[in-house]
């Protein structure tokens, strides 16, 4: 008898086992539990270290004087600035680079996505070639070598002036960056800015109002020329008729630098150009995948409807292409902007550059610096993939 | 024109006549290729303009005025204009080993050309005695481990003295190797019945696809140890490798998923109705239809990951890349980053395309009818 209570138990815990249900929840728990113990001990360790050196956790030195220098920033910084206004630099910074890569990268990518499958064998072959050495080579090499072929090949400012690497007479092209001329807006230009929101809100209106005549009537207005007149010509003209509100600063050579103007920086270009490089050949594929992926018939039962060749572009092959171009291409610009974080390659100082380099370094706070530079990668995951999914969904609502 | 009109056969016996002359030929095809339109015509101008304009330059720089045998940047220049590869080829042997000891440098080269065997084995099926080899293969990690790093009777050596070519493959080949199969765990996990699994795993790939690279490898080079016991200290290399390796097998996951998720629900209901359990029902059924599908995902992850191996040089790991670096640095070559840069593009450029046309061959190979 006292055998059969022993094993009782154990009968028991086998049933269960060999129950599915039972066994899940036993399963999950165990995981929860393992993964529980597992931060437990991983937090318990950190602050034993922390406390055997003599630091603790807290984001107070922030508001520190940074002491050291940035050499591009969008909002005021000075050396004498806190460690969180540094970290707010080098986000815009982040923020620059991503936004002007993801532009030039798109456009580019596009073009050599539809040259790609152009009839032309030359051109294809060539477009070929270039994207498989572009994206067969790493990254970051990539801006090591456009950063080393610009400073290498651009001539000092005083070469750049008396060799004629000039653009009008107004910009100069230099290993000290790219000087061009800053437009300084008076009072008066407010009222272009405002005419170019008003152009607009009038496009949109005029959409609203095309479609209804089509649905209606059947025909088919210029919406496209009256936008470009509405968002284009409409602030122009009121530029021209306020008087040309804007004072330009030019460029000028004093001592061995440009003064005035405004400077694009050889780290901000060879990073901006070899990301944007670097990503148009993956968003090339894509958007010939995309384009690929239309089927003829649709190209073919537009024409039989008798549309034009360019509505059958617009209205048929485009919004389908689109719906397979768009999901790799948000994990594209994701890419993009994570891979701008090797802007520290060249020391160009983004958010990586900043609170998680030089701030990490004098401080010596690392875990508070790489929490902040974590947080931050992962806001814009989530914000990017999030406006995509949106965007997604809308697509398809279009469609069907 | 006669014999045209003439019908000498009976309806439906007429032999095919050959295409319209002007339908067929060089010049059809220059003209359909070439010249078809105005924006055909266009781009073929396009085209050799661009040929015209890089590569008579690009050949005079890498090739025709290029110079090998020189003994610093200025003898260089003093011979010709184009690149110095003289550079490279003082520093060769360095951008292979780095400062791995000279005298154990055949345990490289070993274990280096015990790799083509094993790869061998495991990517082509007509290799012969397959599957008994497969042994091979599998201890192959142990023994490479074993030959670079030392110890049981060989020279140990510090792996702050790897570095190079040598340090790129390490990385890169662990890291394929063990991505893998975490991915595949992963994947499964993420769309697994148990929500608490699901959660762990879907926190976890989301957590790791959120972040660059380079900040996991900020935190393994000044953070990790801190989650350590007090007093216990792990080699940088090792703690790069489970950075890079975590990194990769949750791009890895994502692949893999999509495979799982296109696989029919009949076929996980088939393999319940079989009686199978889960895992057998996964690594009999469902994995090999579900890899199959997404191999050329998980190729491209590996080529990613292969890449990823460069950002090392920003934690102080020299690589190929960081190697080549340091010759920039040299004052005899200041100043050269084309040639050291292009030396290490031509030696990733082949490793990744490699890999890229073996995917294709792979897809092609795999491609047992089930795509129209």
């Amino acid at each position: 008898m006292a055998s059969m209570e022993q094993t009782a138990p154990q009968m028991d815990l086998l049933r269960l086992w060999r129950d599915k249900n039972a066994r899940a929840v036993i399963i999950q728990i165990l995981t929860i539990a393992g993964l529980f113990f597992f931060t437990f001990w991983i937090v318990s360790n950190a602050v034993t270290n922390l406390e055997t050196i003599g630091k603790g956790y807290s984001f107070d030195f922030l508001f520190e004087p940074a002491g050291y220098d940035i050499n591009q920033y969008l909002i005021e910084y000075t050396n004498r600035s806190s460690h969180l206004t540094a970290a707010v630099v080098g986000l815009l910074n982040t923020l620059l680079v991503a936004v002007t890569g993801i532009i030039l990268a798109t456009v580019v990518g596009f073009i050599l996505g539809v040259l790609r499958l152009s009839k032309n064998l030359l051109m294809g072959k060539i477009v070929y070639t270039y994207i498989e050495v572009v994206r067969n080579v790493p990254v970051l090499l990539w801006i090591l070598l456009v950063h080393g072929m610009l400073i290498s090949s651009l001539p000092s400012p005083k070469a750049s002036v008396s060799d004629g690497w000039d653009f009008l007479g107004v910009s100069f092209l230099s290993n000290r960056g790219f000087y061009l001329p800053q437009p300084n807006p008076e009072p008066a230009f407010w009222a272009t800015v405002i005419a170019f929101f008003l152009g607009i809100a009038g496009a949109v209106v005029f959409r609203r109002h095309a479609r209804k005549v089509q649905d209606a009537t059947g025909k088919i207005l210029p919406v496209f020329w009256v936008s470009v007149a509405a968002i284009l010509g409409l602030p122009i003209l009121v530029f021209l008729v306020t008087g040309l509100p804007i004072v330009w600063s030019f460029p000028e050579l004093k001592g061995f630098n440009f003064v005035g103007g405004f400077a694009i920086k050889p780290e901000f270009m060879a990073l901006t150009l070899a990301l944007s490089l670097y990503t148009s050949s993956f968003i090339a594929e894509n958007v010939r995948g995309g384009i690929l992926a239309v089927s003829h018939g649709q190209t073919e039962a537009a024409h039989a409807l008798g549309i034009s060749n360019s509505r059958t572009l617009q209205l048929v092959v485009i919004p389908q292409a689109l719906r397979v171009i768009i999901p790799p291409l948000t994990s594209q610009y994701l890419n993009l902007t994570k891979n701008s974080s090797l802007a520290i390659a060249v020391g160009y100082m983004d958010i990586v550059a900043t609170i998680g380099g030089i701030s990490l370094n004098q401080t010596g706070r690392e875990m508070e610096c790489m929490t902040i530079v974590l947080l931050v990668y992962l806001c814009f995951s989530l914000l990017i993939s999030a406006f995509m999914n949106w965007y997604n969904k809308r697509i398809k609502l279009i469609e069907r | 024109m006669t014999d045209v009109t003439e019908q000498n056969y009976p309806p439906g016996k007429h032999p095919s006549l050959p295409p319209p002359r002007n339908m067929t030929g060089w010049h059809v095809w220059i003209w359909k290729n070439f010249f078809g339109s105005i924006t055909n015509t266009v781009l073929t101008f396009l085209s050799i303009f661009l040929i015209w304009q890089i590569v008579p330059g690009a050949l005079d720089f890498l090739v025709f005025d290029s110079v090998v045998n020189a003994g610093s940047r200025a003898e260089c220049r003093e011979i010709a204009d184009g690149a110095c590869w003289a550079v490279i080829v003082e520093r060769f042997e360095q951008s292979i080993f780095a400062f791995y000891p000279e005298e154990e440098r055949w345990r490289v080269i070993l274990a280096f050309i015990l790799l083509f065997p094993t790869v061998g084995i495991l990517l082509f099926d007509g290799f012969p005695a397959r599957a008994k080899l497969m042994k091979f293969t599998i201890a192959y990690p142990f023994i490479a481990g074993w030959l670079i790093v030392g110890g049981w009777g060989l020279e140990p050596v510090s792996t702050d003295k790897f570095g190079g070519v040598m340090l790129t493959l390490i990385i890169g080949v662990t890291g394929i190797t063990l991505s893998l199969p975490i991915g595949i765990l992963l994947a499964l996990g993420r769309i697994s019945k148990l929500p608490a699994m699901r959660i762990v795993c879907v926190a976890f790939i989301e957590f790791i696809r959120g972040v660059p690279l380079i900040t996991l490898l900020f935190v393994a080079s000044t953070m990790l140890n801190y989650f350590l016991p007090p007093g216990v200290q792990f080699d940088l290399l090792l703690r790069v490798l489970i950075m890079v390796t975590l990194f990769a097998s949750a791009y890895m996951a994502e692949v893999i998923r999509g495979g799982l998720q296109a696989i029919p629900k009949g076929q996980y209901e088939a393999a319940d109705a079989m009686g199978l359990k889960y895992w057998q029902s996964m690594r009999l059924i469902i994995l090999p239809q579900a890899l199959k599908i997404s191999i050329p995902g998980i190729v491209n992850t590996f080529i990613g990951l292969y890449k990823d191996t460069t950002l090392v040089i920003i934690i102080g790991l020299l690589d190929v890349l960081g190697i080549m670096k340091t010759a920039l640095a040299d004052p005899k070559w200041n100043g050269l980053p084309e040639e050291v840069y292009i030396y290490t593009a031509i030696f990733f450029f082949v490793s990744c395309f490699a890999m890229s046309r073996y995917s294709l061959y792979l897809e092609k190979k795999l491609h047992t009818g089930h795509k129209r």
